[in-house]
């Protein structure tokens, strides 16, 4: 953000899948990334339901920008978040029932998820509604994006699957692997988001001394 | 270049008064309501069909071999038929009947304390072999990977394929108790559990146990109202 030109919308889009991820750059939004990255699918809806959420709510919060008081903005924050979240409460069980069950209660709980709030108080409240919706859209499959790299690795060697119990399930390893079960309960969790976290930091740092490199090398 | 990045969070004007700080807020509340609504009222009748199919599936799995069924409520007088999931009150079962009308088994539900929430179970009960012949958890909040094999382990599932309830000689209570045993023996109603899942599997036997001590010797006694046609 130190640019002195104005970032595109395109940035605004990918700042949120790579250089700001929610997950692995901010660290925001670790309830349900531990909790419900379990399996593929349960990552997968989880991902989009709170993409959903972020998105509808950013761009309700940029419409409504200049018309809301500073004293009750999070409070009108968060009836529009809560509005939309009972819209996805409704509208899960309506297509299926196994993936409501599956979340339990981390639907609810997308309500209180620091990366809806944060870009809306952050982002959404300070711009247009198009970058708005660019930037929540960005930060939405960003948080999904993350999701989805920790449940493939828990699920893989968690339950020996990818896609459990969908019509498009399939076997990672032999039959005679033995699953960890410690990957898909809660401390597999831990494990897998400092596995990434370690990955994404090392590449960071890479690409930052290579690009440092090349500065050098035009500069002499 | 564009600086709207640069402004301040709001906008600099005099502070906003309450009436305008209570507007804002009934405002949003109120169109937040109606969506609500909408939304509800959309997605209602779907989900009032899924939860149906689910429950229509769990029936036909616990009572192998039926093709239709029948829902009855257990009054004080014997089993009366009912509306489907009208949302009866007292006990509710499920009987299955084979291609020829014959009951092939009565689908009643159970639940009990798992290890984490309460566990919603429905089972298949045949009159004709007095034993269990199905089982399937409705609903389970168990730990994924240990307690949730309540559901998914086929050889604890195969527990269910033949467990004994027979009615003692007075016929009002089991001759045995079903109870969780290693290398439990089906024949004697006993159940064989699961390495890991001691608190799901004992709580599986317990509700079991409790349902079919009440339900069985009812169901024995009042077995002709369940016939097609009513008694």
């Amino acid at each position: 953000m130190a640019n002195a030109h104005a970032p595109s919308n395109m940035d605004e889009f990918l700042k949120g899948l790579w250089d700001e991820n929610p997950v692995f750059v901010m660290l925001l939004g670790m309830c349900p990334t531990l909790a419900v990255s379990n399996t593929v699918m349960n990552a997968l809806s989880m991902g989009l339901a709170a993409t959903f959420v972020l998105v509808m709510s950013c761009i309700l919060v940029s419409l409504l920008r200049n018309f809301i008081p500073k004293q009750v903005r999070i409070a009108t924050y968060i009836v529009i978040i809560a509005t939309f979240v009972t819209v996805v409460e409704y509208v899960i069980p309506a297509v299926s029932l196994a993936v409501y069950n599956n979340l339990g209660a981390f639907i609810a709980l997308i309500v209180v998820n620091c990366i809806i709030l944060g870009r809306a108080e952050a982002f959404a409240s300070k711009n247009g509604v198009a970058k708005s919706a660019l930037d929540a859209l960005g930060m939405g499959l960003g948080f999904t994006f993350a999701l989805l790299c920790l449940g493939v690795v828990r699920e893989a060697l968690g339950f020996n699957t990818l896609f459990r119990d969908t019509p498009w399930q399939f076997t990672v390893f032999s039959p005679r692997f033995e699953p960890w079960a410690v990957m898909i309960l809660p401390p597999g969790g831990f494990i897998t988001l400092g596995a990434w976290l370690l990955f994404f930091n090392w590449i960071k740092k890479r690409t930052k001394r290579t690009t440092s490199d090349e500065v050098t090398a035009h500069g002499s | 270049m564009n600086t709207v990045a640069e402004t301040p969070l709001v906008p600099a004007r005099r502070p906003a008064s309450s009436f305008q700080m209570i507007l804002t807020l009934s405002v949003v509340s109120t169109l937040s309501g109606l969506l609500l609504v909408f939304v509800y009222q959309a997605t209602l009748p779907r989900i009032e069909a899924n939860r149906r199919a689910a429950l229509e599936q769990a029936v036909f799995e616990v009572l192998p071999g039926a093709e239709t069924r029948a829902t009855f409520v257990a009054g004080p007088d014997g089993f009366t038929p009912a509306e489907a999931d009208a949302g009866n009150a007292g006990d509710v079962v499920y009987a299955g009947y084979d291609a020829d009308g014959a009951l092939v088994g009565v689908a009643v539900g159970a639940a009990g304390q798992g290890y984490q929430d309460v566990i919603k179970v429905l089972f298949g009960y045949s009159p004709e072999r007095q034993c269990i012949i199905g089982f399937k958890v409705l609903e389970s909040k168990e730990t994924p990977g240990l307690g949730d094999r309540i559901g998914k382990d086929p050889e604890f599932l195969a527990n269910f394929d033949g467990l004994d309830a027979k009615l003692d000689a007075a016929g009002t209570a089991l001759a045995h108790n079903i109870v969780l045993v290693k290398g439990g023996d089906k024949s004697k109603g006993e159940i064989d559990g699961i390495t890991g899942a001691t608190i799901s599997s004992t709580a599986v036997a317990a509700m079991l146990n409790r349902q079919c001590q009440e339900m069985i010797p009812y169901i024995m006694s009042h077995v002709d109202g369940l016939q097609k046609g009513g008694a």
